[in-house]
């Protein structure tokens, strides 16, 4: 029997009966389309996650209080109350550990900033002047303060975007206002570069970046600092240098050997990978589901094909009456299967990528299409429709003629 | 005359669990080319046994037959399923049209399973079986747009379209009433007459025998008689003779 023959037989038999060969797709379509968009969508999140933490500084460490150690009565306390990191700690780590670039120390405080009739409640972060370039930030219009604001206490702060939107008018230039931030008056001395929102949302204009000192002093009054944010010198020293700050830190805290640390050392490097292992998680977890339907939707075209046997028995029986021998029956209920598996795959494939633009272009969300995901779950409904469809065809072309013909 | 078909001593037996149902005890007779013969028997007698054996769709337990001096003993599954699709055309009692399928696209269905023929051809060949069954005119209707006996003719037409060297017809008019049988008949006479195509029918009526050229009679699987009809009737004056009533 010759290739087109069989397909012209398979196509004739499966036209048929449209609604029924395209009610057993209909599980094939929708595992394949599920698979894709999920497959899309988890790699879209775990680029955006990477390129959000990368966009942060891939070097960058943060240092902050921990105590895993409950307070009496058991109550344990969020890591920002806890007061166990102090300058001495910033300068000992400045000057003992060397594989490091820049350094800051983080106090923050919130509260509404204020200019005339409007306000803003907002975040203002102390650090010193290298802040900015570990957080991979940048002054588009006016300066960074410098070491003279840190040692005098300056009243002066850089803005991000948002802060700007919603303190000034359109087209106004900050640089050289002064703002309140709660009965304080800090004078705008820079403004930084717009970066939008990060993967979860947050938006990352809505900051004010003023002297560690000034905030110190001047709103918090306090000894005290809530972070100590530090940049390795290369992204492969960043584990190094972690090493070198906890053991520094340890010996600034008089720690002996069998007490735990005060305070956590995070690298965004561990971050990313955290995030990556989580967000690659949730993508095998969804594209599992998704491939269950597929394998569901295989049993769905192994039950149409039994049914369809059984039904067309008779049509059996006559095909091989006239000619037809055991080989071409198997082949052309299998090539039915396939044919329904091979459409249904395609169909599948174009639901995923609409589903994925609709994803995308509708909600936002970050979506990438894999052509890898897209041959492999194509490949796999051809194998469905052969494994599945083989079974039911094989009944087929055992039959014998005579039996077929007589069925009732 | 050449044979077309030579039965030597041929025995049929079904194993049925602990029983053994002969279906078949020894039968041997020869057909040639361009006979019209009937099978007669009452129910069981085995007519249908013997016609799928001659119809190279089941074997023989014991004996040889020949079918176009080819001794079909020798034959594996496949080879058989050849020589079906090559040397014979089945006509049934229920037609075995396949549903929603055009006349034309049934009538092709033999060709599909050979090789080397063309698209057009296979159409071609298709259409001409339809006129000989004279259904041309209706190519593109499907077996649900069509009558009992106009859906026969197709089946005969699908039977005829490999060119067959036999057409085995078991109780073709079976679900027809008495004219649409007539009309069937009739145009196997013709096939026979015009064509000298050999006919195989089995049948269970004494009157549709009456029409064929040869009869055999089985009984209990032996053949009982087998004789020349002397004096043939001819379907289209039956036809004639039957008032045409409205009432189909
Ligand atoms: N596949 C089979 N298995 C068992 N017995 C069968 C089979 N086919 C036919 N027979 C038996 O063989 C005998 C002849 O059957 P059949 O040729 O169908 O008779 P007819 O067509 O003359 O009515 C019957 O007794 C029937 O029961
Ligand atoms: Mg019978």
């Amino acid at each position: 029997m010759n290739f087109f023959n069989l397909l012209r037989i398979a196509l004739k038999a499966l036209r048929r009966n449209k609604l029924r060969a395209f009610l057993t797709m209909l599980g094939i379509i929708i595992g394949v389309g599920a698979v894709i968009t999920m497959m899309a969508i988890g790699s879209g999140s775990k680029q955006s996650i990477e390129e959000t933490f990368s966009s942060m500084g891939t070097n960058m460490i943060i240092v902050r209080p921990y105590s895993n150690i409950p307070l009496p009565g058991g109550v344990r306390i969020g890591s920002s109350n806890i007061q166990s990191l102090t300058l001495k700690d910033v300068d000992k780590i400045r000057g003992e550990v060397t594989n490091i670039s820049a350094l800051s120390p983080g106090i923050s405080s919130s509260g509404q900033a204020i200019r005339g009739a409007k306000n803003w409640p907002t975040n203002m972060q102390g650090a010193s002047v290298d802040y900015l370039s570990i957080r991979k930030l940048s002054v588009s219009i006016g300066t960074n303060f410098n070491e003279e604001h840190e040692k005098s206490f300056a009243k002066v702060c850089v803005i991000g975007q948002t802060v700007v939107k919603n303190l000034f008018e359109p087209g106004e230039n900050p640089v050289g206002q002064i703002i309140r931030f709660g009965k304080i008056p800090f004078q705008v001395i820079g403004v930084l570069t717009e970066k939008g929102q990060n993967t979860f949302g947050q938006d990352q204009d809505d900051i004010i970046v003023a002297p560690y000192t000034t905030i110190m002093k001047r709103v918090k009054a306090s000894i005290y600092i809530q972070n100590i944010f530090a940049s390795a010198e290369k992204e492969e020293l960043s584990e190094e240098a972690t090493k070198n700050i906890i053991a520094v830190l340890r010996s600034s805290h008089k720690l002996r050997k069998e007490q735990e640390n005060d305070f956590d050392v995070r690298t965004q490097q561990e971050l990313i990978s955290t995030m990556s292992k989580t967000s690659n998680m949730m993508t095998t977890l969804l594209t599992a589901v998704a491939a269950i339907s597929l394998v569901i939707g295989g049993i769905g075209i192994m039950n149409i094909m039994y049914v369809s046997v059984t039904e067309r028995t008779r049509e059996i029986g006559l095909r091989m009456s006239i000619g037809a021998k055991s080989r071409d029956i198997l082949l052309q209920f299998l090539t039915e299967a396939i044919i329904i598996s091979i459409t249904g795959g395609l169909i599948g494939v174009l639901l995923g990528i609409s589903a994925t633009y609709f994803i995308a272009n509708f909600l936002k969300w970050p979506t990438i299409i894999n052509q890898n995901a897209m041959l492999v779950s194509f490949l796999v409904c051809v194998l469905t429709g052969v494994f599945f469809g083989y079974y039911p065809a094989l009944k087929a072309s055992s039959l014998d003629p005579i039996e077929a013909l007589r069925y009732e | 005359m050449p044979d077309i078909l030579k039965m030597e001593n041929i025995k049929r037996e079904f194993i049925l669990g602990p029983q053994v149902v002969k279906a078949l005890r020894g039968i041997s007779f020869s057909v040639q080319t361009g006979e019209f013969v009937s099978i007669m028997g009452s129910s069981g007698s085995g007519k249908s046994t013997l016609l799928n054996l001659i119809g190279c769709l089941d074997k023989a337990t014991e004996g040889d037959y020949f079918l176009d001096s080819t001794n079909v003993k020798s034959l594996d599954k496949n080879e058989l399923a050849e020589l079906r699709n090559k040397k014979i055309g089945f006509v049934f009692q229920s037609f075995n049209l396949l549903p929603r399928t055009s006349a034309l696209e049934n009538v092709e269905l033999p060709l599909l399973y050979q090789k080397g023929i063309s698209r057009s051809e296979r159409k071609e060949r298709a259409m001409q079986a339809l006129e000989k069954v004279k259904l041309a005119d209706r190519f593109e209707h499907t077996p649900n747009q069509l009558s009992g006996g106009q859906q026969q003719r197709v089946a005969i037409a699908r039977a005829l379209v490999n060119e067959p060297v036999l057409v085995l017809a078991d109780e073709p008019t079976g679900n027809l009433d008495t004219r649409t049988s007539y009309e069937i008949l009739n145009l196997l006479q013709e096939l026979n007459r015009d064509q000298q195509k050999t006919i195989l029918l089995v049948t269970h009526e004494p009157d549709i025998a009456t029409f064929s050229s040869r009869t055999l009679i089985l009984r209990d699987g032996k053949l009982l008689r087998d004789f020349q009809n002397i004096t043939v009737r001819s379907a289209k004056e039956a036809l004639a003779a039957i008032p045409v009533n409205d009432d189909f």
